[in-house]
């Protein structure tokens, strides 16, 4: 009578909707809410949906519509877990790999929304820089700085500078010491 | 300082992409809570009894 139903394909979606939910929320349980207002919602109007298109893309959009709509009346209580994660990430630079994904963890919690969804979308769910703006719905180039500015904000407060000052060995370094040291004199 | 900076600046950015893979290819791992297919057989059911009623 008709094709498959198209929507069955949402269920392949789910790890990658989930994942970025629980990045984005950091607490399984509403990302888990999150992601099945989603799915309600994908399901209901997906005669919104244009056949051919990016599903992913679709599904992330309305995933992220809900965590915004839902951070509204939230937002007092999600400010003071940031408050709390502030005073718990002074301490010395990671070398083991452990040690930096605990690290990693709590600078991003710090990261404030926007950076974080799109350090989310372009980093590690491999979207474009132009899908996460549309998604988004900014330009291309507020996408690159938010990116841009999160990659910044986590290099800080994982204090990657300080872990380059204990390797300042090699030569690039010390040439650049060097020239630096010849232009000031 | 520029070379050295987009050296440390590379490094930095590396690190980061390894960690933010490292945290999302975690959160796939743990799979899909059955919920989601209840959900979506529930959603399935609920439209097909709306369709052909008896």
């Amino acid at each position: 009578m008709s094709d498959p139903d198209p929507r069955q394909e949402l269920v392949e979606h789910l790890p990658a909707m989930r994942a970025f939910a629980i990045s984005l929320t950091r607490n399984p349980a509403v990302a888990d809410d999150m992601v099945q207002d989603t799915v309600v919602k994908a399901w209901t109007s997906f005669d919104k949906f244009e056949t051919g298109s990016n599903m992913r893309a679709w599904l992330f959009t309305i995933l992220r519509n809900t965590y915004y709509s839902s951070r509204r009346k939230t937002k007092r209580e999600v400010a003071d877990i940031d408050g709390t994660h502030t005073e718990a990430l002074a301490e010395k630079p990671a070398h083991d790999g452990r040690l930096q994904m605990t690290d990693f963890r709590a600078a991003f919690a710090q990261l404030n929304d926007e950076q974080r969804e799109a350090l989310l979308l372009v980093g590690a769910s491999g979207f474009s820089y132009e899908e996460a703006a549309e998604m988004c719905g900014v330009p291309v180039g507020t996408m690159k700085s938010r990116t841009g500015r999160g990659r910044q904000k986590l290099a800080e407060l994982m204090q990657l500078d300080e872990e380059d000052a204990l390797e300042m060995t090699d030569d690039a370094t010390l040439s650049v010491l060097t020239a630096t040291k010849a232009t000031t004199f | 300082m520029i070379m050295a900076q987009s050296g440390a600046q590379q490094k930095h950015d590396r690190i980061i992409e390894e960690n933010l893979k490292r945290v999302y290819d975690e959160a796939i791992e743990e799979g899909v809570p059955d919920r989601f297919r209840m959900l979506l057989e529930a959603l399935k059911q609920e439209e097909q009894s709306k369709a052909s009623p008896k």
